[in-house]
C-alpha cells in the first residue's frame, strides 16, 4: 500500500469488529415508559440491555421511539425498584417509612384474609382505584367480580373531560379514540397539548402535515414543544378556550361557511326539541309514539320520524304542535346560543387574550381550507341507508385536544364546544379530518351503566363504570346520598365516567359519605403528584380517629418503585418493570389501533427476573382465584387459570371475544373473534408483539354511518349494535339532568340548592361558556395569576427522575413568567418567589421567558419530588430546588356565596379534577436561599434498597476503540485536505 | 464520502430522543461507557454527545421557540484535529468522520478549547475526551440490517428531524434537502466548514379567506333552509 493510492479508505485500517453479535438476541415488545405503547426492539446482550429502538413494523411509533422509550434501560436500572413485599413494621406510625421484607405468601394471606371478611360483609369497604396503568379492563373485572363500585382508574384527574365530551358527541375522542388524519389534513389546530398526550404518533403526524405544507396552529399560554414548530401560536388566558371555540363558530355561522348536509346526515341538528318552559318535558326531544326524535319535512310540511332516509328536514325553525307547545330543532337552539351577546366577538377578545379579527380569520381559514380545498378519495362505499356513493369526500381540518381544555372546571363544555367547531366543518372521519380509532366510533354514548348495586359475596351484575344518560342511572342512594366513595355519578358530579380518584382520601378520611376498610392503589402516586395539595393529602393518611385506629384503616400500595406513596402504605406489593412480565394492551381496553388499523399488543418478560417481585396481573388473578371470584374458580372452588397467561388465553367476555384479538380459534386462524387459541402468547411473540387488522378501503372514512363498517363493528363486538351514529350537537342527557336541577325532572331530582344550582347553570344541551368554577370563586384582583403545568416530552407518563439519563435533561423545575411582565414586578432571571394561592404557598425559582401569557405562571409537573424518594439522595435537585405547583391547589372548592358545602373542586358534568383553575399571586422572596418550599422529612431507603453509585458506567461489553494508526498519524500531521 | 447530518429545525420539537437515543447506543459504543456523574444525587452530570438546546427569538407575542440540537459538525477544517497534541483527534480520510483514538488521547481538554460548538465532553472516569462517532460502528456494520446501518439518533428521531448522508455526492437525500431548503452550516462565518447542515423552519402558508357576513345575524328564524336529503 503507497500514500499515492487513489482509494482515500485504503488508507485506513479496517474497522474492527465491535460487538459479538453472537452473544447478542433481538426480542419485540412494547414499550411502557408512557401511556403511547409503541413496538420496541430490545437488543439483549447476556443478561443486560444492550440497545432499545423504535419497531418499523408497528402501527403506533413506525420505528421511532422518543426520549423515555430510549432511556428504558435506565428504567430498568432504576435505584428505586422495589424487591420484596414489605410490611409497615408494628408499632410505627404510618408515613414513617419503616418497613420490614416479608414472603409473597404471608402478603397474599394477610391481604386475602382482610378482602374475604370485607367481602362476605360489605363489599364497598374496599376501594380499589389505579392510575396510569394500560389494563382497565382487567382491574375493573376484578373489581366487578369483587362486588365494589369503588373502583376507577386515573381518569377523573387526567383527562376524563375529553373522553366523555367525546364520547356523548361524537362517539369518539381523540388521543386513544381518535387522530388527524394526519397524511391528508391541511390544517391542523392543536389545543392544550403541552409535549405529551400522545408521544410518537404526535411527532411523527406534524412532521408530516409540516412536510405537506399543512398549515399548523396551536391554542396554548405557553409556548413550547410542539408549539415551537406551529405556523401560529395564539396566545390565550387559561381556561377560555370554550369561548374561542365557540366564537369561531359564531363565524362560521354568520358567515354562512359551515357543512349543512353534514349537520342534516349525521347529527341530531334537525332533531325538534320541546319548547315548554316550567314543564316536565321542556327541553327534551320531540318524540313519536315509537320513541323516534322528530323533524320537520320541508318537502311535505309535515312532522316526521326523524331517523327516516330520504327525507329532507329543516335545519332552521320553530312550529307549533297540537300537544299546546312549540317545538324547535336543536341547531335553531345552538345558533340562537351562539349569536346572543354573550359570544360576541369584542367580548370574547377581552376574556381570551385573543384579538377580535384573528379570531375571525382563524375560523374563516379553517373554513376555507374545509370547503374550498376539500378533497376526494375515490372509492366505493355504500351508507347506512343503502345508498352507494363513488367517493368520499373530505374536510381537511383537523383538531387535536387534550390537558390544556380537560383540566378546568369547564372542560366538558369546553371539549364539546370544539367539537361542535368540527362538526361544523364537517371535520369528522373524513378525509383530511379527524378519524376515530376501532373499536370508535361507538354508540353515544355506550350503552353501559355504572353499578350501584352491590351485595356480600356477590360480583356486580355491570361494571363499576359507565355512562349515564338521565337522573335515574346516578348512583345514588334514594335519600341521593352517594353511593360511591369518590361521590362519582352523585349530583355533584353525574357523568363522571372515569370516577374521581382524586376525592378519595379526603372522602374516606371524613367518612363523607362513608368509611371504609381496605384502600388499594395501584401505580398512583397519591401521596405526592397525583393528588392536590399533598402536604394536607398525606397528614390526611396519617388521621386517626378516637380510638387511634387510622381512618383509612389499610392502605395497600402496588407499584414497581419506591414512590412517595409506598412511603405510606401498610402492605407492600411490589411489582415488575415493564420488561419483566407478560401483559395485554387489549382490544377491550383502548387499544393501540389506529384510525385505519385494528390493533392489540402483548409485552412479554425480556428480561429474568432478580428480585422478588411479582406482576401485578398474575398477583390479581392469584387473588380472584384466592377469594373464590366466579369468574376466575370452577363450581367446586378449584382455579379456574393457572395464572395470568393463561387466563387472557381462555377468558371470554362474549362468546369468541377475549382480551387479545389475534390469531383466535383453534388454530389460530380468526381474528378479533373466534375461540380460544391455546398458543395465542406464542403467535403474539412470533409476529413482533402486536396484531394488526386492516381496514378496507371502502369503511375508512364516514364510519359513523358506513353500512359496511357499521355492520362490521357490530358483528365483532367492536360497537354494541350496526345502527348509524347520529351526533349530537344538542344533549337531551344534559338537559335531563338540568331538568332535574329545576326541580322538574319526572324521576329523581336533588334536594340541596348548591346541586341544583350547579345543575340548572353548567349542564346546558348545547355548549356554552362559563368562567372555571374556582376562578369565579377567587378575588382576580388579589390572585393576578392563572396557573397551569406541563410535562417535558421526556418525562410524560414516565415520572422517570429516577432515570439517570432523563433527570440529567432536567433536575429542577422552575417557575415560568413572561419576561416583561415580571421585569415589571421587579422579579429578575433566577430570583426565588413566593407563590401564594387562596390554600397555599410555594417558593420556588423564576425562569423568564417569551412564550408564556402575560398572566400566566406555570411549571413543568412532577419534577418535585420528596426528599429520599424514587431512589435519590437527600439533596437531589428534585428536592431541594424543585417544587410540585399541587401545593398551591386543594381538591376543594372555597365556600360559595350559596353555600358552605365542601365541593370538589372538579368540573361539575364529569368530576375531572380542575388542576388548571388555581389562582396565584407572585412575588419577590426577602429571603434567597436557594432552596424551595415546602421542604418534607427525607424518606427512609426500604429494606434491600442499593448504595447509589456516585458513577455510573453502564455497558453491555468492553469497547473496541478504533486505533488510529501510527501511519495515519505520521503521513497527515496537518490538517487533511 | 463525506458523512454527516442535516437537521430540520422545522420540525424539531426538543424532545431529546436524539439525545438519550445517542446515549444509549454509545455508552456501549466503540468510546463507552460515557460515564455518569451523581446520577441518583444533586446536580447530576454525564457524558452525551448530542445535545438539544432551545432559544426564543423576538419579544412575546411575537416571539418564536427554536430547538436546537448539536452535536460534532465534523468540520472539514476541523480546529480540534489540528490542536490535538497526540494525534488522537483525526478526520478520516474516507467518510470525513472526526474520531478520537481513546487509546492515544491524555485528555488535555484542547481540542475542547478549540471546538466553537462545544461539541467534545471529557469523559471524567476514562480521562478521555469522547464525541460524535456518527455512529460510526453502525453505519458500516454489514451485519444489520441496510436501513439500520445509521446514526442512532436519525432512526429515532420521531419528528424526521434528523438525516444523514453523503455531501459529496450531490444526489443524496442530505444533499438535496440542504439545496431545496437552504440549509446552512452554523457559524461558517468561523471558517471550519461544518459538514453538518440546518434546515431552516419553513414559512407558513397563507390562507385565503372569504368573508360574506350575513344581515340577518341573530335572526335565526328568518335562515332559509335549503333542501338536503338525509
Amino acid at each position: 500500500m503507497t500514500t499515492t493510492c487513489p482509494q482515500n479508505i485504503e488508507l485506513e485500517d479496517p474497522l474492527p469488529l465491535f460487538e459479538d453479535k453472537s452473544n447478542q438476541e433481538v426480542k419485540t415488545t412494547t414499550c411502557y415508559m408512557c401511556a403511547c405503547r409503541c413496538g420496541i426492539k430490545v437488543t439483549l446482550e447476556g443478561k443486560k440491555v444492550r440497545y432499545i429502538q423504535g419497531n418499523r413494523n408497528h402501527p403506533v411509533n413506525k420505528g421511532v421511539l422518543c426520549a423515555k422509550g430510549n432511556a428504558g434501560i435506565m428504567k430498568h436500572e432504576s435505584m428505586a425498584k422495589l424487591r420484596s413485599p414489605l410490611r409497615r413494621k408494628a408499632g410505627t406510625e404510618r408515613g414513617a417509612g419503616e418497613f420490614e421484607v416479608i414472603s409473597w405468601d404471608e402478603a397474599l394471606d394477610e391481604l386475602t384474609t382482610r378482602l374475604e371478611k370485607i367481602r362476605a360483609t360489605d363489599p364497598k369497604k374496599l376501594a380499589f382505584f389505579s392510575g396510569r396503568d394500560q389494563m382497565q379492563a382487567l382491574t375493573g373485572l376484578w373489581a366487578q367480580q369483587f362486588g365494589t363500585v369503588n373502583w376507577s382508574a386515573h381518569g377523573g384527574f387526567c383527562s376524563v373531560n375529553m373522553a366523555a365530551a367525546g364520547l356523548y358527541t361524537l362517539g369518539q375522542s381523540f388521543w386513544e379514540f381518535g387522530d388527524p388524519d394526519w397524511d391528508n389534513t391541511k390544517y391542523f389546530m392543536l389545543w392544550g397539548v403541552a409535549e405529551d398526550h400522545s408521544s410518537n404518533p404526535m411527532k411523527i403526524g406534524l412532521s408530516k402535515l409540516k412536510k405537506n405544507g399543512a398549515k399548523f396552529a396551536t391554542v396554548n399560554p405557553v409556548c413550547t414543544g410542539y408549539q415551537a414548530i406551529a405556523d401560529e401560536w395564539i396566545s390565550i388566558r387559561p381556561g377560555t378556550d370554550g369561548l374561542f371555540a365557540i366564537a369561531m363558530s359564531r363565524v362560521l355561522l354568520e358567515s354562512d361557511q359551515f357543512d349543512k348536509e353534514f349537520l342534516i346526515r349525521y347529527t341530531n341538528a334537525p332533531h325538534l326539541v320541546i319548547q315548554n318552559p316550567g314543564q316536565s318535558n321542556d327541553g327534551l326531544m320531540w318524540r313519536n309514539e315509537q320513541g323516534k326524535p322528530q323533524a320537520w319535512e320541508l318537502e311535505s310540511e309535515t312532522f316526521v320520524d326523524a331517523s327516516l332516509a330520504g327525507i329532507k328536514p329543516a335545519l332552521f325553525g320553530e312550529w307549533q304542535t297540537s300537544e299546546g307547545f312549540s317545538v324547535k330543532t336543536s341547531f335553531t337552539l345552538l345558533t340562537e346560543g351562539y349569536l346572543s351577546d354573550e359570544y360576541n366577538l369584542d367580548k370574547v377578545s377581552k376574556e381570551t387574550g385573543i384579538a377580535a379579527e384573528d379570531i375571525e380569520r382563524h375560523a374563516l381559514e379553517m373554513a376555507h381550507v374545509a370547503f374550498q380545498e376539500s378533497i376526494e378519495i375515490e372509492t366505493e362505499w355504500t351508507d347506512w341507508t343503502g345508498k352507494k356513493h363513488d367517493k368520499f369526500i373530505g374536510r381537511p381540518v383537523s383538531m387535536h385536544a387534550m390537558r390544556g381544555i380537560a383540566a378546568h372546571s369547564n372542560g366538558f363544555q369546553t371539549c364539546r364546544a370544539i367539537h361542535i367547531l368540527q362538526i361544523l366543518l364537517g371535520a369528522i372521519d373524513c378525509p383530511g379530518a379527524h378519524l376515530a380509532k376501532p373499536p370508535f366510533p361507538r354508540m353515544i354514548p355506550p350503552p353501559i351503566k355504572p353499578a350501584k348495586e352491590m351485595a356480600p359475596n356477590t360480583p356486580l351484575k355491570t361494571p363499576p363504570l359507565g355512562f349515564p344518560t338521565s337522573p335515574e342511572d346516578l348512583c345514588i342512594d334514594k335519600d341521593g346520598k352517594p353511593l360511591r366513595i369518590d361521590k362519582a355519578y352523585s349530583w355533584e358530579a353525574p357523568i363522571a365516567n372515569h370516577g374521581l380518584m382524586h376525592m378519595v382520601i379526603n372522602n374516606a378520611v371524613k367518612g363523607d359519605p362513608y368509611t371504609i376498610d381496605t384502600l388499594i392503589f395501584f401505580m398512583a402516586n397519591m401521596a405526592w403528584n397525583s393528588s392536590m395539595n399533598p402536604g394536607n393529602t398525606q397528614n390526611l393518611l396519617r388521621e386517626k380517629d378516637e380510638n387511634g385506629e387510622y381512618k383509612i384503616p389499610y392502605l395497600v400500595v402496588v407499584d414497581a418503585f419506591h414512590s412517595e406513596t409506598v412511603n405510606f402504605g401498610d402492605l407492600i406489593l411490589p411489582d415488575t418493570t415493564y420488561l419483566e412480565r407478560f401483559d395485554t394492551i387489549s382490544i377491550l381496553d383502548r387499544p393501540i389501533s389506529e384510525p385505519h388499523v385494528i390493533a392489540d399488543a402483548i409485552r412479554h418478560p425480556i428480561v429474568d427476573l432478580d428480585r422478588d417481585v411479582r406482576p401485578w396481573q398474575e398477583v390479581m388473578v392469584d387473588l380472584a382465584t384466592r377469594l373464590k371470584f366466579p369468574a376466575f374458580t370452577n363450581d367446586d372452588g378449584t382455579a379456574k387459570y393457572s395464572g395470568y397467561k393463561e387466563f387472557i388465553t381462555n377468558w371470554e367476555k362474549h362468546p369468541g371475544i377475549g382480551f387479545l384479538a389475534g390469531w383466535r380459534g383453534k388454530n389460530g386462524e380468526k381474528s378479533i373473534v373466534g375461540e380460544p387459541n391455546p398458543d395465542q402468547w406464542e403467535k403474539y411473540i412470533e409476529n413482533e408483539s402486536f396484531f394488526k387488522q386492516n381496514i378496507p378501503d371502502s369503511q375508512k372514512y364516514y364510519r359513523f354511518a358506513n353500512k359496511e363498517y357499521l355492520e362490521f363493528a357490530a358483528d365483532t363486538h367492536l360497537n354494541f349494535n350496526d345502527k348509524p351514529i347520529v351526533m349530537e350537537l344538542y344533549s337531551e342527557t344534559l338537559q335531563k339532568f338540568r331538568l332535574a336541577g329545576q326541580g322538574l325532572y319526572d324521576g329523581p331530582c336533588p334536594s340541596d340548592e348548591e346541586d341544583k344550582a350547579r345543575l340548572k347553570k353548567y349542564f346546558t344541551p348545547c355548549p356554552s361558556y362559563y368562567k372555571p368554577i374556582e376562578v369565579a370563586l377567587t378575588d382576580e384582583n388579589e390572585y393576578p395569576f392563572s396557573t397551569t403545568t406541563q410535562r417535558p416530552m421526556f418525562m410524560y407518563h414516565s415520572w422517570d427522575s429516577q432515570n439517570a439519563w432523563l433527570r440529567q435533561i432536567m433536575a429542577q423545575n422552575k417557575l415560568y413568567m413572561n419576561r416583561a411582565k415580571a421585569e415589571s414586578m421587579a422579579i429578575a432571571e433566577g430570583d426565588w418567589v413566593w407563590v401564594e394561592s387562596r390554600t397555599g404557598a410555594i417558593k420556588a425559582q423564576v425562569k423568564l421567558m417569551e412564550g408564556c401569557e402575560a398572566n400566566t405562571v406555570w411549571t413543568w409537573n412532577a419534577i418535585g419530588k420528596q426528599s429520599g424518594a424514587w431512589g435519590l439522595k437527600k439533596g437531589a435537585n428534585e428536592s431541594e430546588k424543585g417544587f410540585l405547583l399541587n401545593h398551591l391547589i386543594s381538591e376543594l372548592l372555597p365556600a360559595s356565596s350559596t353555600s358552605q358545602r365542601e365541593m370538589t373542586n372538579s368540573d361539575p358534568i364529569t368530576g375531572q379534577a380542575a388542576w388548571y383553575d388555581a389562582r396565584v399571586k407572585v412575588y419577590r422572596a426577602d429571603d434567597q436561599t436557594p432552596i424551595s418550599f415546602p421542604q418534607f422529612n427525607t424518606i427512609k431507603p426500604i429494606p434491600e434498597a442499593p448504595d447509589q453509585p456516585s458513577i455510573l458506567t453502564y455497558k453491555t461489553h468492553e469497547p473496541v476503540n478504533i486505533v488510529r494508526s501510527t501511519r495515519d498519524v505520521l503521513t497527515r500531521g496537518k490538517k487533511p485536505r | 464520502m463525506r458523512l454527516g447530518l442535516v437537521i430540520d429545525l422545522d420540525t424539531c420539537v426538543g424532545c431529546h430522543a436524539c439525545a438519550i437515543s445517542c446515549k444509549e447506543w454509545n455508552t456501549s459504543g466503540t468510546t463507552g461507557s460515557l460515564s455518569d456523574q451523581n446520577p441518583y444525587e444533586k446536580d447530576p452530570t454525564g457524558v452525551f454527545f448530542n445535545r438539544v438546546r432551545s432559544y426564543e427569538i423576538g419579544d412575546y407575542p411575537h416571539n418564536k421557540t427554536v430547538n436546537f440540537p448539536m452535536s460534532c459538525m465534523q468540520c472539514e477544517d476541523a480546529a480540534c484535529v489540528t490542536v490535538c497534541p497526540t494525534g488522537a483527534s483525526y478526520k478520516r480520510k474516507s467518510d470525513g468522520i472526526v474520531l478520537i483514538d481513546q487509546d492515544k488521547c491524555m485528555g488535555c481538554n484542547l481540542c475542547a478549547w478549540a471546538c466553537p460548538y462545544g461539541s467534545r465532553e471529557l469523559d471524567r472516569e476514562s480521562g478521555t475526551m469522547k464525541k460524535c462517532t456518527l455512529c460510526v460502528d453502525r453505519i458500516y456494520d454489514e451485519s444489520l440490517p441496510e436501513i439500520d446501518r445509521q446514526p442512532s439518533c436519525v432512526m429515532t428521531c420521531p419528528s424526521s428531524a434528523r438525516h444523514f448522508g453523503d455531501f459529496d455526492d450531490p444526489n443524496s437525500n442530505v444533499s438535496k434537502l440542504t439545496r431545496e431548503r437552504n440549509g446552512d452550516g452554523l457559524m461558517n462565518e468561523l471558517g471550519y466548514n461544518p459538514t453538518n447542515q440546518y434546515l431552516p423552519p419553513r414559512l407558513a402558508n397563507n390562507i385565503t379567506i372569504e368573508k360574506k357576513k350575513k344581515n340577518i345575524v341573530g335572526q335565526v328564524k328568518d335562515w332559509a333552509n335549503e333542501l338536503i336529503s338525509r
